[in-house]
């Protein structure tokens, strides 16, 4: 049963498709890339067009519903979502959120580049700590979520956003770091180091010098999943937060209980935030690769 | 000189990873743990533990006809899930590979597909109430068209929308790894790789890796089910989520070990099928 699909994949119709697809005749496209662009077409509509009817849906007017049609436009609903108090401390919750993230960004960015180092050469132990962060990685988050709260129960210590819920979310969000180094660590050179080391530079100098000039933008990468994931973090936070909430706890709760826009324009304010930070590093890397490509003098 | 040199080095490993185990012993092994030994304490009842030794929450837990139907629930939607997002995937990379001509506008359309995946999940999942509701677009325009006289109700809050809202939150985690395989192998080469089953057998590799994630994130998930099922289906976090909410914490601890050991299991057999650190750090 498992292994239909796999089978499935296997089948001989990719082969056959990829050999006209790597060579086409001269006049045009093979019928599989009409198909296939479909597809893809269809799938980019299926990915964006919910999320579009909603950053739509919260401009509504006050008669505003939860479905189209759009009764009237105006920004009644954010204005609603900010001072209402049936919606819940928005203001409050936006601000931890975005300072959880930047706490969690920062630790994920400095020891997942750390582990990466590690894990580029044998250690006593290292496949236990490869199992240990794959444990991690997959791990129910509620499970570990009930741990943290009955362990500090036990120890009669209190939970908090900032304390707690902070290292349940690097639970989740290390392991994701460490993957994407090993990635990027992939395609480094040793023969950079090498080169440094015979030059007569020292550890740390090779470290910050060639290295992390070299690694620059697959950081930029890790620290964009260190952010987004904490600042969309929700069921390893849920029973970590103690009494104040985080924003997704706050919009989890408002997806039970507010049957108005305000939800929608929630959704729209904080898919902005989130739009905002991936073209900052995704501005970032394609910056550092076009100064690279502009050649050594720039370099 | 030799083996000094190779001493140093390991413990200059130990001194790099140190750091991500101090994080790991606390927030994952030590609350496995403490769950572990919740499952095995009794419950006063009151939403306090009497520190007693039993298997009653375990007898529990596999006595009930209602586990086996959580179970069951949740395996199948793992399994919609899996397939779906396997499907779309691998043909969503493969075209971006192989079809896709200018390597700049590949990686571009790739970067498209993955965007949504660092924006809130749950209000992706949320964003489809207005598509698929009984007033939503779809059975609107349905109606419109008259292709239906009457609301589908089938679309929204039932199992169908539960699959929806994985197959668009979990799809991302099959095309990464795939594209990612399939953009390694020379394309010139592919007719002799061919014949020796290698490039095929790699991407399967990859798919193990996407499959790890898609499995473990439905089987720990509560609030897709909750909100898209519309209270029709259960899940078994979910289910041990209700039990923390009247303080019945040995229950749900038994319920939560179960869970995380079937999880567990699954993950070290599709593990199984691949040296996914020798494949990740080549």
């Amino acid at each position: 049963m498992t292994d239909h699909p796999l089978a499935a994949a296997d089948d001989d119709p990719v082969p056959i498709r990829r050999g006209r697809a790597l060579a086409p005749s001269r006049d045009g496209r093979p019928w599989t890339f009409y198909v296939l662009a479909t597809l893809f077409t269809l799938y980019v509509i299926a990915l964006y067009g919910p999320m579009v009817c909603i950053y739509i849906l919260s401009f509504q007017d006050v008669r505003g519903g939860l479905v189209f049609p759009m009764r009237g436009t105006s920004l009644h609903w954010f204005v609603d979502l900010f001072t209402q108090v049936r919606t819940g401390d928005v203001k409050g919750a936006f601000s931890r959120s975005i300072r959880l993230a930047v706490v969690v960004t920062i630790i994920t960015v400095v020891i997942s580049f750390m582990s990466g180092l590690a894990f580029r050469k044998r250690f006593a132990g290292d496949s236990v700590v490869f199992y240990l962060m794959i444990g991690s990685l997959v791990a129910p988050g509620l499970v570990l979520g009930i741990g943290v709260g009955l362990i500090c129960n036990v120890l009669g210590i209190e939970t908090s956003w900032y304390t707690t819920a902070l290292g349940a979310q690097l639970s989740w969000t290390l392991p994701f770091g460490v993957l994407v180094m090993f990635a990027v660590m992939s395609r480094l050179n040793n023969a950079w180091e090498e080169a440094a080391r015979d030059l007569g530079a020292s550890a740390w100098q090779t470290t910050f010098l060639v290295i992390i000039p070299i690694l620059a933008p697959g950081l930029v990468a890790v620290a964009l999943f260190g952010f987004t994931l904490s600042y969309d973090e929700f069921t390893r936070t849920l029973l970590t937060a103690g009494s104040l909430n985080t924003l997704p706890l706050e919009i989890w709760s408002m997806t039970l209980n507010v049957t108005s826009p305000s939800l929608y324009a929630l959704g729209t304010v904080t898919t902005l935030i989130s739009f905002v930070i991936i073209g900052v590093c995704l501005g970032t890397i394609a910056r550092i690769q076009k100064r690279r490509a502009a050649g050594p003098a720039a370099h | 000189m030799e083996s000094k040199a190779k001493g140093g080095r390991g413990s200059v490993g130990w001194l790099l990873i140190l750091p991500l185990v101090l994080i790991l012993v606390p927030f994952f092994i030590v609350p496995i743990i403490g769950v572990v030994a919740a499952s095995f304490v009794q419950s006063d009842g009151f939403g306090g533990i009497i520190p007693s030794f039993t298997l009653d929450n375990y007898k529990g837990v596999f006595t009930s006809g209602l586990t086996y139907q959580l179970y069951w629930a949740t395996l199948k939607f793992s399994v919609f899930a899996w397939f779906f997002s396997l499907l779309i995937g691998f043909w969503i990379a493969y075209f971006l590979v192989f079809h896709v001509r200018n390597p700049l506008l590949a990686l571009g359309l790739f970067l498209i597909c993955t965007v949504p995946f660092w924006t809130s999940n749950i209000i992706r999942m949320i964003s489809w109430i207005p598509l698929l509701g009984k007033e939503g677009l779809i059975n609107s325009a349905l109606i419109e068209t008259h292709v239906i006289d009457q609301p589908l109700d089938v679309l929204l809050f039932s199992s169908l929308a539960v699959v929806i809202a994985y197959v668009h939150q979990l799809t991302i985690f099959m095309i990464v790894p795939i594209f990612n395989s399939m953009a390694r192998i020379d394309k010139r080469t592919i007719e002799a790789a061919r014949d020796a089953g290698a490039s095929r057998f790699e991407i399967v590799r990859f798919i193990a890796l996407g499959s790890i994630f898609v499995v473990s994130i439905v089987m720990g998930d509560f609030f897709v089910v909750k909100v898209m099922s519309g209270g029709g289906s259960a899940s078994v976090v979910g289910a041990f989520y209700e039990d923390i909410g009247v303080l019945q914490y040995p229950t749900a601890a038994a319920s939560a070990t179960i869970l995380t050991i079937i999880v567990l299991l699954l993950v070290v057999a599709i593990l199984r099928t691949v040296d996914i650190r020798k494949e990740l750090t080549r």
